[in-house]
């Protein structure tokens, strides 16, 4: 087993884990990483599966280089969007911890821990 | 009900996880060698680094569309409206030393990361991050103030880049291709575009950092 | 031995990358999210892809790291007791 497979098989899991916080957090900015996540999962996959026999391949590699450069604008224009939907909604929930199911349960933890 | 649905949609989440595996673990060896025809073309490219060659002869195009894709990106952040700059205040006094001894080095770092990208790993890409983080450096230790949104030199530096590398492409297409270099002026070019392309770049990353609303 | 160490830094990365969306406090989630940018530019390393460690280290762990805390930072200024951050 290749490192090319590895990564590649890491890749795969890393996407499937960002698509699982895109679509069941609400905080937006949870949803920004876990779209950047689902991204560098894309990148290994690309990488990887071209370098699975192990020798070096500079195509794919200079397509994630100019991929990494993109991501870093998207998140950007992300991170701008995420702030004046905030401001103008006054919605405090972008940096809340994803779902209901969540943030009941760290409700509940607040409440444990508020008479010590 | 919505529980249902959180886990109807994670077991969604593990067959997808499961196929993708199973799906790249049973693929055929690739039938095209691109790496193979990179070196067979690496002579006439211009540069001897395969990443720096696909990058900015091979596949000049995509370098190309994804510096339009930042502006883009730049005008969007615009178009959205600015983020109000962030309280000063609570500055620590060892910050802004670090960054007058650090930022000359970066800047060193930057040029000898261009100049490399000819024959080994570097380029214009990284020499941009580099500048682009002696910016944010010098931001943070509040040496630089953040720019007003109708900053005239970042919008020319920019634009300078894009253009530089537009007027290229568009005076090859004389010779009949979209950023087909005639090989013997080929590392010419390349270098051209790839300092351009550096500040530019530069430029660009920081602004999505230091362009902020005015003061009001 | 170099097998061993791709899985280790594979499992590294899997587990960083669920931190950073599991964690309940969004500041330590970008914290989580900038050792994650770390392991992946190792991961590059091992790839033979010098080219993108370069570029993973400098802008997907520096400048998106630098942005991300940006953002959280105007976040508590709005309001200050937000999730217990500090706790």
């Amino acid at each position: 087993m290749s490192s090319g497979l590895i990564f590649a098989a890491t890749g795969c899991l890393l996407f499937v884990l960002g698509l699982g916080g895109v679509l069941l957090l609400k905080a937006l900015l949870r949803r920004i990483l876990a779209f950047n996540l689902m991204g560098s999962g894309a990148f290994l996959v690309l990488v990887g599966l071209a370098q699975r026999d192990g020798t070096p391949d500079p195509v794919p590699q200079a397509m994630v280089l100019t991929g990494i450069v993109v991501a870093v604008a998207a998140t950007a224009l992300a991170l701008t969007l995420a702030r004046r939907w905030q401001a103008l909604t006054g919605r405090e929930d972008i940096g809340r911890v994803g779902d209901a199911g969540s943030r009941r349960r760290s409700k509940q933890r607040e409440r444990r821990k508020a008479p010590r | 009900m919505k529980r249902f649905v959180r886990w109807l949609s994670i077991l969604a989440l593990t067959v997808l996880a499961g196929a993708l595996l199973l799906a790249i673990s049973s693929l055929p060896p690739a039938p095209v060698k691109l790496a193979g025809e990179v070196a067979a073309n690496l002579a006439v490219s211009g540069v001897s680094h395969p990443v720096t060659a696909v990058l900015l002869n091979f596949r000049g195009y995509d370098t190309f569309l994804e510096v339009a894709v930042l502006i883009i990106a730049l005008l969007g952040m615009l178009a959205a409206g600015l983020p109000p700059p962030p309280p000063t205040g609570s500055r620590n006094a060892m910050l802004p030393t670090l960054a007058r001894l650090a930022v000359p080095l970066m800047v060193l770092a930057a040029v000898y990361l261009l100049w490399a990208g000819a024959f080994r790993p570097g380029g214009a890409f990284q020499a941009a991050a580099v500048l682009a983080a002696a910016a944010v450096l010098l931001h943070l230790a509040e040496i630089q103030g953040p720019w007003p949104d109708n900053a005239r030199g970042p919008r020319l530096a920019i634009a300078g880049g894009f253009l530089l590398f537009l007027a290229i492409a568009a005076a090859l297409l004389v010779n009949g291709g979209l950023l087909r270099y005639p090989p013997e002026q080929a590392g010419l070019n390349i270098v051209l575009i790839e300092s351009g392309l550096s500040v530019s770049l530069a430029v660009n990353l920081a602004a999505f950092f230091l362009l902020r609303a005015p003061k009001s | 031995m170099n097998l061993a160490f791709d899985l280790l830094l594979a499992a590294a990365l899997l587990w960083s990358a669920w931190r950073t969306l599991a964690t309940p406090q969004i500041g330590r989630a970008v914290i989580l999210f900038i050792v994650f940018g770390l392991l992946l530019t190792l991961a590059w390393a091992r790839l033979d892809a010098p080219d993108i460690a370069l570029a993973e280290a400098a802008i997907g762990a520096g400048l998106t790291g630098a942005l991300l805390l940006d953002a959280v930072a105007a976040l508590r200024a709005r309001r200050p007791n937000m999730d217990g951050d500090e706790t």
